[in-house]
């Protein structure tokens, strides 16, 4: 069988994503130059779990766009993060939010939502911050469990938190929630 | 920095202190509207010490609290604090403002401007860590009553590394395993270790390899699941496993190799007894031996708290304050074996 060519010059390709959406398949092959272009492959001698992120972040469809934009609040870019590990400031996970969660959950075992305590102080009450979560937590159980029409419900009634939304009763959603961090 | 010769944590009164030395929770905290640690200048590195100083020293966490200025600590004094697990290496070798509060049993301590802007933790003896849970969470409240803390409802605690996201709770226990060493077990706990999602280090910590056959593990998720639901889960499933694993393989050596038993224990001690120079990880190694044959009866005229002593005096930094001086290492390693055989005659 003939190597499969680069999308984008005749060098063979090296990196292949195949994608399904909404039934149609699409595929992409990349050479080593273009494919480092895109950000997706690195030089051999990278660690695994570095091509594993940028493997991840070919993955969503923005993160090509989103990953050389920097936090707008401290300037950090998504680059420099996964050179060192550490992210710039707190709203460095709203800014890093799409590329930032499947590397979270691989990293949590799957877990992509907080569960624990909150901090009374958190800029929003208690009884809305726990209200959201329980809404969350019922939320995640009845789509866990098939319960679609339940589901929706529930979204209906998270929705209600949400600011934007006419006759809204609370502050934000939790995905929304911007981030204390101001400086 | 006056110390006394141990460790409360190293005391021996805890529940399961055969084989879980000491246990310790620690949470990671940032404050809201201020960069990570690692991305904020020298001038909001000095603002956040001094909101800390401020917030810690007016919150009565526990008795006796002292600020330590870590730009004015000596290195000496610094690696004082990392041999008894006050601060981390890290905090300890960078270059920035910097700051502990420790409480007056060393039991609490709040590290500034480590990774995160506030890591505050808790060690006892033995495996306690339902009573450190519910501690450092009274801890955590007296510091939130003061500060914003950077939080998400999605993401919950906001942290440097997404490591430690979410709870910001890590559990670890510093085990003694070396029954599972000496029967080359240890790997399998390793293997299992990892499967359970955690971290198996050693006896410094991150970065540190296992000294004297002293493991710290940790729980590595910190997201998904509440405080509570963590602990249920490392405390009451995880560990009880791994040290019915280590006693098991105890009896099994008293049962089935004392002579080999007697034989690594004795040796140990005639090492320690005769030798005139002695590097730090052999020491630990030697003393761990001990530390097994008090524990199965098998040196029934020495006790545990003098070796644990020796434990935490052979590390550099106690060697040098015990004898009052400052040492090169061919120093250190005939101070040490002074030590030993002034102590275990």
């Amino acid at each position: 069988m003939n190597p499969l060519k680069c999308d984008y010059c005749d060098k063979p390709a090296v990196v292949h994503e195949v994608t399904v959406k909404n039934g149609q398949k699409n595929e992409i092959h990349l050479c080593e130059e273009h494919a480092q272009e895109a950000g997706v492959a690195l030089p051999s001698h990278q660690p695994i779990n570095q091509l594993l992120t940028q493997f991840v972040i070919s993955q969503t469809s923005k993160g090509k766009a989103m990953a050389k934009k920097p936090c707008p609040t401290c300037g950090m870019t998504y680059r420099r993060f996964r050179q060192t590990g550490n992210l710039g400031c707190p709203d460095c996970y709203q800014a890093f939010e799409e590329q930032l969660a499947p590397l979270i959950r691989r990293a949590q075992n799957g877990a992509d939502r907080h569960r624990g305590k909150t901090p009374r102080r958190a800029g929003a009450s208690d009884d809305r911050q726990l209200q959201i979560r329980q809404l969350v937590r019922e939320l995640d159980e009845a789509v866990a469990d098939e319960q679609y029409e339940r589901a929706a419900q529930l979204r209906d009634r998270l929705r209600g938190f949400d600011p934007q939304s006419p006759g809204s009763k609370a502050v934000a959603e939790p995905d929304n929630e911007p981030h204390q961090s101001k400086s | 920095m006056e110390f006394a010769a141990h460790c409360p944590w190293l005391s021996d009164d805890g529940p399961d202190t055969d084989v879980v030395m000491s246990c310790r929770v620690r949470l990671a905290r940032n404050l809201a509207r201020f960069p990570f640690v690692g991305r904020a200048d020298e001038a909001q590195r000095k603002e956040l010490c001094n909101i800390a100083r401020q917030v810690v020293l007016s919150s009565n966490l526990a008795d006796g609290v002292i600020w330590v200025d870590l730009n004015h600590a000596t290195a000496r004094d610094r690696q004082l604090l990392v041999e008894r697990h006050l601060i981390s290496k890290n905090l300890a070798e960078a270059n920035i403002p910097r700051a502990v509060a420790v409480s007056g049993d060393e039991t609490l301590s709040v590290m500034v401007n480590e990774e995160d802007h506030l890591r505050m933790q808790l060690l006892a003896p033995g495996l306690r860590l339902v009573e450190l849970v519910e501690r450092i969470n009274v801890v955590d409240d007296a510091i939130e009553a003061k500060v914003d803390y950077a939080f998400s409802p999605r993401w919950g605690y906001l942290t440097a590394c997404p490591t430690n996201l979410g709870t910001g709770i890590r559990l670890s226990v510093m085990m003694h395993l070396p029954a599972l060493k000496l029967t080359s077990e240890i790997d399998r706990v390793r293997r299992a270790a990892k499967d359970l999602h955690l971290a198996v280090r050693g006896y410094y910590g991150e970065g540190s390899e296992s000294a004297g056959d002293f493991y710290q593990i940790s729980n590595q998720v910190t997201l998904g699941s509440s405080e509570q639901d963590l602990l249920r889960e490392f405390d009451q499933r995880v560990l009880p496993r791994i040290i019915e694993y280590e006693q098991h393989a105890r009896r099994m050596l008293v049962e089935d190799n004392a002579t080999l038993l007697d034989d690594r224990i004795h040796r140990a001690l005639g090492t320690l007894r005769s030798a005139r120079l002695l590097g730090a990880e052999e020491a630990m190694k030697l003393l761990s031996r001990l530390r097994l044959g008090v524990h199965l009866g098998r040196l029934p005229d020495l006790d545990i708290a003098a070796i644990n002593r020796l434990l935490l005096q052979v590390q550099p930094a106690h060697l040098q304050t015990y004898v009052a001086a400052d040492l090169n290492s061919e120093q250190l390693r005939e101070a040490r074996a002074t030590l030993m055989r002034q102590t275990l005659q």
